[in-house]
């Protein structure tokens, strides 16, 4: 069958886009001639995939991610690729070396990040749908900041293959979308096993969302509306949480007292993943050329040092020490145990209720320039971190306004169990719309 | 004071590559060395960004194969790390490893010691891990203008052997690789022909002395070289009473000596942590399915009381997997018959003309030494004779001119021995004692060699034909009849 082409041409005022294509082609399908746009860390053939990093600036890979592949199958037209955070290094997507990008909510905030790009294309209404990537909150945190729905799937359940690694232990491509049913529609396209990502499962995900949640059990962490929650967003997701109960859920208290530890391990883990992931990029096969006149080491130190952000270079130079030689113990292991922790406070709550519920993001979005000393800003991923640690699915639904700005329900469930946190979700977008 | 006279301990670090059809984290191809730069490669192997490797099963097969035979214990889980360093081989600036949980600890492989017997050198473990790329200097790599990387290798999958400081020579070294190498072609996961497929890193000291660590040997004779060269050094300086340092050299082939590593090198800290896009690898059940075949040792013992071969003979012959099945070959017609005479042949007189030529045995077919064998045999030929058509034989393999049968050979240079006709050697020996009247004085003023000397001017008239024993009866006979 002849490939079939569509037109796009957004009206990208948010700086959403790092590449547009502008007649992409497309087959039959279930997402036949649906534009998707794809965050910039994901492969795609042919197509320029930057990381929004100036040192693979002109990388085009001669090679498909597995979800993109199967996106085509589907009949989906690659609409372009997103803006993020550097390599996903951030919550706000203004560690972008392109730019930042804005939100369509109020321009003069942060979409969130690093899925800034790709969350603000669906906020805006150029494309109904687009893929992120989630290391520690990167779709569900732009989700609540710009009023979308984002899915953080269980880990292993859609292939990693063709996603620029950041923190492989963490990190799972998720669909993004208005709606939903089109984040569930998209996720059926993705999901499944795949021979090239050894950490992938055999689980495909077949479902179409439904309303019903009757006699559903729903775990309401304490630490998720305790300190650094700003109060009318928590106020905002606790009337949420009260539309659910009349739809016939029941809520239970609980509390994830490792929680404590989960930013350190979070930050532990994904800095010393990605000190090893990057270090490929040397300016030998990527990047702006490295001067050949001096020894590779010093050539290798000179791009590095130009090339790569600020957040880059602070999370690798993190990363580089905290696996060094003495310090593997007191950071690397030690935040592996905090992370079973984590898992094992998770399987407790859960033997009691069906999903846990609480907001994705402690407040809305940031002004511009707002969060300026780093620290602040990785206080912001606290209520995010505790899925991608623990590898179990959580999905962010926009559950109304607070200063004008979107506020993002969040809901995790059991590993493996996406299919009835999207019903929580769905249940909730149909009872207020 | 250090003992300059101290025990010599080393223990080896031996890198092999799996001879698997595709590569250890990816379905490249491994049979680059006849393609060009860079043809054997994929996003995987490349590296390149996004791309994961998924692990080849055959590789994990082969790896425990090796440990079986080396009656190594497989563990439970092991695991595999990334090794963080920065070289322009190494494309994803990490190598995948196996850190500290290898796929098999402890075993051992038995040598032939120094002081004969056998031997036990005890195996510390046994890990996976791929290969990096290749480097290819133009000119010097201190002053050459730039490099060139050729990723064929990189992923190719090999297997670290890591050996207890058991060995106390240079040679027990050789030995112990000689006898790995053996093992590993055995059991079909190695071949140690392909350039390359072996690389040696030796720690050696001087009992009481620091220990110094040679990188870099990439062959089976340098081994021994890298290592008698730093017993030299090392024995040298304790002589002349300084000390050893701890350190890193790397040999050098071509000159024979070893060199000190820059010390910027030595300053290496991997920050090995566990590979998070593969999962743990929980194999130990399989070893109990592994049947192993018949390995060297087993081998030697069956040539003995199969073949009657010497223990030495056996040794030779099973030393190498390709060597032992030759000789099967050749005396599978007539075992019993031929064994004795084939085993002599094949170890002593096959190996030597061989090397001589720096000839691969796979050149000769074993029919030709099967047809050698009988010539000997049936006395058609003289030993003499017998070496003079080996020779024929192997040069004309060499030049890849046509073959012929040793019957043919022995016919066309007539070197059939002379039976019952000696007239010939008679002739021979007349001429030869007249052509040396001083040997003939030397042999009557009783000097010694005097006879060996006409032995072998009638042999070089007979051409080698002559019976042995014909020939020495004939001569003292004409020598005693001059006397008289």
């Amino acid at each position: 069958m002849p490939a079939r082409t569509i037109t796009f041409e957004p009206d990208d005022r948010y700086n959403a886009f790092l590449t547009v294509c502008n007649k992409p082609e497309h087959n039959g399908g279930t997402l036949a001639g649906v534009a998707v746009a794809i965050k910039d860390n994901i492969s795609t053939a042919g197509i320029e995939t930057t990381c929004a990093s100036r040192i693979l600036k002109g990388y085009v890979p001669p090679y498909d991610a597995h979800v993109v592949g199967l996106l085509k199958q589907a009949g989906a037209a690659i609409a372009g690729k997103t803006n993020m955070d550097e390599f996903g290094m951030g919550t706000t997507t203004e560690n972008s070396a392109f730019g930042p990008t804005l939100n369509p909510c109020d321009t003069g905030r942060v979409p969130g990040g690093s899925s800034g790009g790709s969350a603000a294309a669906v906020a805006a209404g150029m494309v109904r749908m687009a893929l992120g990537t989630d290391t520690g909150g990167s779709i569900r945190c732009p989700a609540a900041f710009c009023g979308i729905v984002g899915l953080k799937p269980s880990y292993g359940r859609v292939s990693r293959y063709g996603l620029i690694a950041y923190g492989n232990s963490l990190e799972q491509v998720g669909p993004m979308g208005k709606t939903v049913s089109d984040v569930s529609t998209l996720m059926r396209v993705i999901a499944g096993y795949d021979r090239h990502d050894t950490t992938s499962r055999d689980k495909p995900y077949n479902h179409t969302p439904s309303v019903d949640i009757k006699g559903l059990k729903i775990g309401i962490p304490q630490e998720y509306f305790g300190q650094g929650v700003d109060a009318q967003v928590a106020a905002v997701v606790k009337r949420a949480i009260g539309r659910l109960e009349e739809l016939g859920a029941t809520t239970v208290p609980c509390s994830i007292p490792s929680m404590e530890y989960a930013l350190a391990a979070y930050y532990v883990t994904c800095t010393c993943e990605a000190s090893s992931n990057l270090a490929r990029f040397d300016g030998v096969r990527y990047g702006p050329a490295a001067d050949t006149k001096k020894s590779w080491h010093d050539a290798y130190q000179e791009v590095r040092s130009a090339a790569f952000g600020t957040e880059v270079r602070r999370r690798i130079m993190l990363g580089t020490f905290a696996l060094s030689s003495g310090y593997y113990g007191k950071y690397y292991a030690k935040a592996q145990v905090a992370r079973e922790n984590i898992k094992a406070d998770f399987n407790r709550i859960f033997r009691d209720v069906d999903v846990i519920a609480g907001p994705t993001m402690p407040t809305i979005a940031f002004r511009l320039k707002e969060k300026s000393d780093p620290l602040s800003m990785y206080l912001a991923d606290i209520l995010t971190v505790p899925a991608n640690l623990a590898g179990i699915p959580a999905i962010s639904v926009p559950c109304g306004k607070s200063d004008g700005m979107p506020v993002g329900l969040q809901i995790m469930g059991r590993m493996f169990e996406d299919e009835r946190i999207v019903d929580v979700a769905y249940a909730y977008e149909q009872a207020v719309n | 004071m250090a003992d300059a006279e101290g025990q010599v301990i080393v223990g080896l670090e031996v890198h092999c590559q799996l001879d698997t059809k595709s590569k250890l984290f990816c379905g490249c191809d491994t049979d680059y060395r006849s393609d060009g730069p860079n043809t054997h490669v994929c996003p995987i192997c490349l590296g390149l960004p996004g791309a994961m490797p998924s692990l080849n099963r055959k590789a994990i097969e082969y790896a425990m194969k090796v440990a079986k035979a080396l009656n190594c214990e497989v563990l439970e889980e092991s695991e595999f790390s990334r090794k963080n360093y920065f070289y322009p081989d190494l494309d994803k600036a990490y190598q995948i490893t196996q850190y500290d949980k290898p796929l098999a600890e402890g075993g051992y492989l038995e040598i032939e010691s120094d002081e004969g017997g056998e031997r036990k050198i005890r195996l510390t473990r046994i890990h996976v891990e791929e290969d990096p790329g290749r480097l290819v200097h133009m000119g010097n790599v201190e002053r050459g203008k730039y490099s060139l990387v050729d990723y064929n290798r990189a992923g190719i999958p090999l297997i670290e052997i890591v050996s207890e400081p058991d060995m106390r020579s240079p040679k027990e070294a050789r030995k112990f690789l000689n006898k790995l190498r053996a093992t590993l072609e055995y059991l079909s996961v190695f071949d140690s022909e392909k350039e390359g497929s072996l690389r040696v890193d030796a720690n050696i000291s001087i009992k009481g002395n620091e220990r110094v660590e040679v990188k870099n040997i990439t062959s089976y004779k340098g081994v021994e070289k890298a290592l008698l060269f730093e017993v030299t050094r090392q024995k040298n300086l304790i002589r002349r009473g300084q000390k050893i340092e701890r350190e890193t050299r790397h040999y050098l082939e071509a000159r024979g000596v070893t060199q000190s590593a820059r010390s910027k090198e030595m300053e290496n800290d991997y920050r090995y942590f566990p590979e998070p896009d593969l999962r743990p690898l929980r194999v130990r059940s399989w070893v109990d399915g592994i049947v192993l075949p018949e390995l060297p040792d087993a081998r030697r013992e069956r040539f003995i009381a199969e073949y009657g071969c010497s223990l030495n003979h056996a040794r030779t012959l099973t030393g190498e997997l390709k060597l032992a099945n030759f000789f099967e070959k050749v005396v599978a017609s007539d075992r019993k018959g031929l064994s004795p005479l084939a085993s002599t042949w094949i170890a002593d007189t096959l190996i030597g003309e061989l090397n001589y030529r720096d000839m691969n045995l796979d050149k000769v077919e074993p029919a030709a030494l099967t047809g050698l064998v009988l010539l000997l045999k049936a006395g058609t030929i003289t030993d003499k004779s017998g070496i003079e058509v080996l020779r024929v034989m192997l040069d004309q393999r060499l030049k890849n001119e046509s073959t012929e049968t040793p019957v043919r050979i022995v016919e066309r240079l007539n070197l059939a021995r002379t039976t019952g006709d000696t007239s010939a050697i008679a002739a021979a020996v007349e001429e030869a004692i007249n052509e040396n009247p001083k040997a003939l004085e030397d042999y009557r003023a009783g000097k010694a060699g005097a006879l060996n000397y006409l032995v072998g001017q009638v042999m070089k008239k007979t051409r080698g034909k002559a019976d042995p024993a014909d020939l020495n009866r004939m001569l003292t006979e004409a020598l005693k009849r001059r006397e008289a």
